[in-house]
């Protein structure tokens, strides 16, 4: 008797499993497509005023920048998972773009790889810092980075000074890798897709990267699941200074310029593309490709702004707005969602 | 700020007691942290005060050592501050003088006075990190009336008010909305500087009335001592009486101890943390005013960054960041220590932008050496627990 029971009760719950993955994943597929809808609007009502926004090298001019900030953007949202945050990565890209900048500068021979590499590593450097003291300090990773933030951007000007590296004083090579094309699509974008394509396939099908959501989620559940939250949270950090780092190296081959303030206040715009980009900012959702989105989202209204006759200064306002727009729509949508689950777990019941 | 929520709930407590109570309220994350199992998972919401109450038999000696380590970190704090100044007042040139002793106190004013706010918003658990910006958007508004012909005593209550309606976003942000602050400050700490930009541009508005503007910066009756000094220990100490003596200031520890138990305590927690982002507007918003006075310059971007001073005074006082504990003179002495290290350095030739380096790593250093001693005493609690044997394991739970 019990077995038949237990049966027919299982019956209607392993019917509601793939239902309540339904809502979720249109949930989130829905900010996607959003995104997407919102940026193609954008392009359009620009483009019809001004048939210059769609020429091939705005076009080129957007996905350069957005490149750079979706790598950011990549980082960030590896570490926002894990119910953290990195607000150090414009610091870190500063302080790489200057190493990989003088490095080239002192030393015009060396091959482009190693100027990557060396920028790479002191952003792997920085992430380690933050990761640390994350992990082993027990401080929040806000007061960690908001600290972190100003100290790495205070070590580049302690190293640079006033000075600024100038395009003149960087190796042709370096400079065209920051500008060259590969069938039309130039470098820094299919390096910020390869960059793309692999954070997001090891956080959809790697236990790796599963272990980041589970940890965001419930960060005492994922400890008694047998997940190693401490070296996890580590590597998080790790690959947010990385990339960070990464980022700095393009940074300084995209503008070829670079002082002490380079990327001075780029962690709000990544903060922003990546809760618009629907990543909930207190972990455990979101995907790398939204975070993307968002940041080609806000690079794209950063360059139709002036095209649109708005003044530039209205650009940071925007950011802000879009941030806490997107955390309300995340709120709302929470809300809903839970109501929905609620509603269908009392009809199982 | 989140772990608050997974705490579980007390037994009724009254308003009066309801900060004693949610020191104690988390029996649970006292034993886990004694058994060692979820040590580090409990000491976020637990915090030092869990620890004692699973010591059992050491409650006695538990209280006085609760005692002397509640106030030796303030206490730490404010004689290291002076430390400081005496030591840099021998060793570094111009640093005694009452010149620069005016100059000190100009610039940790608007550090002090955010500070004072700030505190009640991180002992309540949350936390605001737009306040520069208020400051910067408050600075630029007053620059463009002033274009626009107001007088200047019409200009300083509007740009307060100003102020505190900022902070009403964020209070509305954050209790209404019940999103978490730290999300919906960063959002308005781009919306408010970006609106700033919108404001005034790249231009600097500089003519303002002498007559302010040397009032801001003179001293009283040619002593060293600023005016500025007067309103600001004024304002300290109407903040500390609140926050320590009133049932404000004890309702803020209880819910930022936990805010479930405050809740269930009677206190009106959103209504609490709403006013308080109100006054930390209000307050940002005058110190925009004393700013743009100071330096007689109303600029888009006066005060950028200077959220992580604050906040970083306010943590070296002893505040913890999540929330329910810290002292206003704890607070104060962060200030000190921070502008007077800050001052010191600057009158050795360290650049501005390399200071930065200091005050992160202060930040920083505030909470973790905190916490690190938290751990080696729940560790060394745990090796005596295992010591005296396993009654000592499960002492009566203090809520039951």
């Amino acid at each position: 008797m019990t077995t038949v029971e237990d049966s027919v009760r299982t019956v209607p719950a392993r019917g509601a499993v793939p239902a309540r993955a339904s809502v979720l994943e249109r949930v989130l597929r829905a900010r996607e497509i959003s995104i997407v809808l919102a940026l193609a609007l954008l392009v359009i009502v620009t483009a019809v005023g001004h048939p210059s926004f769609v020429h091939s090298q705005s076009i080129r001019d957007i996905l350069l920048g957005a490149a750079i900030m979706a790598v950011l953007a990549v980082g960030q949202t590896i570490v926002v998972i894990t119910r953290n945050i990195d607000l150090s990565v414009g610091s870190v890209l500063g302080l790489s773009a200057f190493a990989a900048g003088s490095l080239l500068m002192d030393h015009p021979g060396v091959p482009i790889i190693v100027a990557v590499l060396v920028g790479i590593a002191v952003g792997a450097g920085c992430g380690l810092v933050n990761g640390l003291l994350v992990r082993f300090g027990d401080v929040p990773a806000l007061v960690v980075t908001l600290g972190t933030l100003y100290a790495y951007r205070g070590v580049a000007y302690l190293w640079a000074g006033g000075s600024q590296i100038n395009a003149d004083e960087l190796p042709d090579g370096f400079l065209k890798f920051g500008t060259a094309t590969v069938l039309g699509v130039p470098y820094l974008v299919l390096i910020a897709v390869a960059v793309l394509v692999i954070a997001g396939v090891v956080l959809r099908s790697y236990p790796a990267g599963r272990q980041l959501y589970a940890l965001g989620s419930s960060p005492d559940g994922a400890r008694l699941a047998g997940i190693p939250v401490g070296r996890r949270t580590l590597a998080a950090f790790l690959a947010s200074g990385v990339l960070a780092g990464l980022a700095g190296v393009l940074f300084a081959a995209r503008f070829g310029t670079v002082d002490a303030a380079a990327g001075n206040g780029y962690e709000l715009n990544v903060v922003a593309a990546v809760v618009v980009g629907g990543v909930a900012i207190f972990g455990g959702s979101g995907s790398v490709w939204g975070a993307a989105l968002g940041a080609l989202l806000l690079t794209t209204i950063g360059s139709a702004l002036p095209v649109l006759g708005v003044d530039q200064f209205w650009q940071q306002a925007i950011v802000g707005a879009l941030i806490l727009l997107a955390i309300g729509i995340d709120r709302l949508i929470a809300a809903r969602v839970a109501a929905a689950l609620k509603k269908r777990g009392s009809h199982v019941r | 700020m989140s772990a608050d929520s997974d705490r579980p709930a007390t037994s009724a407590a009254t308003a009066s007691s309801a900060a004693a109570t949610a020191a104690t309220a988390s029996p649970a994350a006292g034993t886990a942290a004694a058994a060692g199992s979820l040590a580090s998972a409990a000491a976020p919401a637990g915090g030092r005060r869990a620890g004692p109450p699973a010591a059992g038999p050491g409650a006695r000696q538990g209280w006085s050592a609760r005692l002397g380590r509640l106030a030796s970190w303030d206490v730490g704090v404010i004689v290291i501050a002076v430390l400081v100044i005496v030591v840099a007042s021998a060793s570094v040139e111009n640093f005694g003088t009452s010149r620069n002793f005016t100059f000190l106190v100009l610039d940790l004013l608007p550090i002090a006075l955010i500070a004072l706010p700030m505190t009640f918003v991180i002992v309540t658990g949350e936390i605001d990190l737009s306040v520069a910006s208020t400051l910067g958007l408050s600075s630029a508004v007053m620059g463009s009336l002033w274009n626009h012909g107001l007088t200047i005593e019409t200009i300083i209550p509007l740009c307060v008010v100003l102020g505190a309606v900022l902070g009403a976003v964020n209070g509305l942000f954050v209790t209404v909305f019940r999103l978490p602050s730290l999300a919906v400050t960063i959002g308005t700490l781009a919306l408010f500087r970006g609106l700033a930009l919108v404001v005034l541009g790249d231009t600097a508005v500089a003519d303002f009335p002498g007559g302010y503007t040397t009032w801001v910066t003179g001293t009283v009756g040619g002593s060293a001592v600023p005016n500025v000094l007067i309103p600001l220990a004024a304002l300290a100490v109407v903040f500390a009486v609140v926050l320590h003596a009133t049932p404000v200031g004890r309702w803020a520890f209880a819910a930022g101890a936990s805010e479930q138990a405050a809740r269930f305590a009677g206190i009106r927690v959103g209504r609490l943390k709403f006013w308080l982002y109100v006054v930390t507007g209000a307050v940002a918003g005058l110190a925009g005013v004393l700013w743009t006075l100071r330096y007689s310059s109303a600029r888009a971007d006066n005060g950028s960054g200077l959220e992580l001073a604050v906040v970083a005074a306010v943590l070296l006082g002893g505040v913890s960041i999540f929330g329910g504990r810290g002292t206003l003179p704890g607070v104060l002495g962060g200030v000190v220590l921070l502008a007077a290290l800050q001052n010191a350095l600057r009158l050795s030739d360290v650049s501005n932008e390399s200071l930065n380096v200091v005050t992160g790593a202060l930040l920083v250093v505030s909470v973790l050496v905190p916490n690190l001693i938290r751990r080696t005493r729940a560790a060394l609690a745990v090796s005596r627990a295992r010591r005296r044997g396993p009654t000592s394991l499960s002492p009566p739970l203090p809520g039951s």
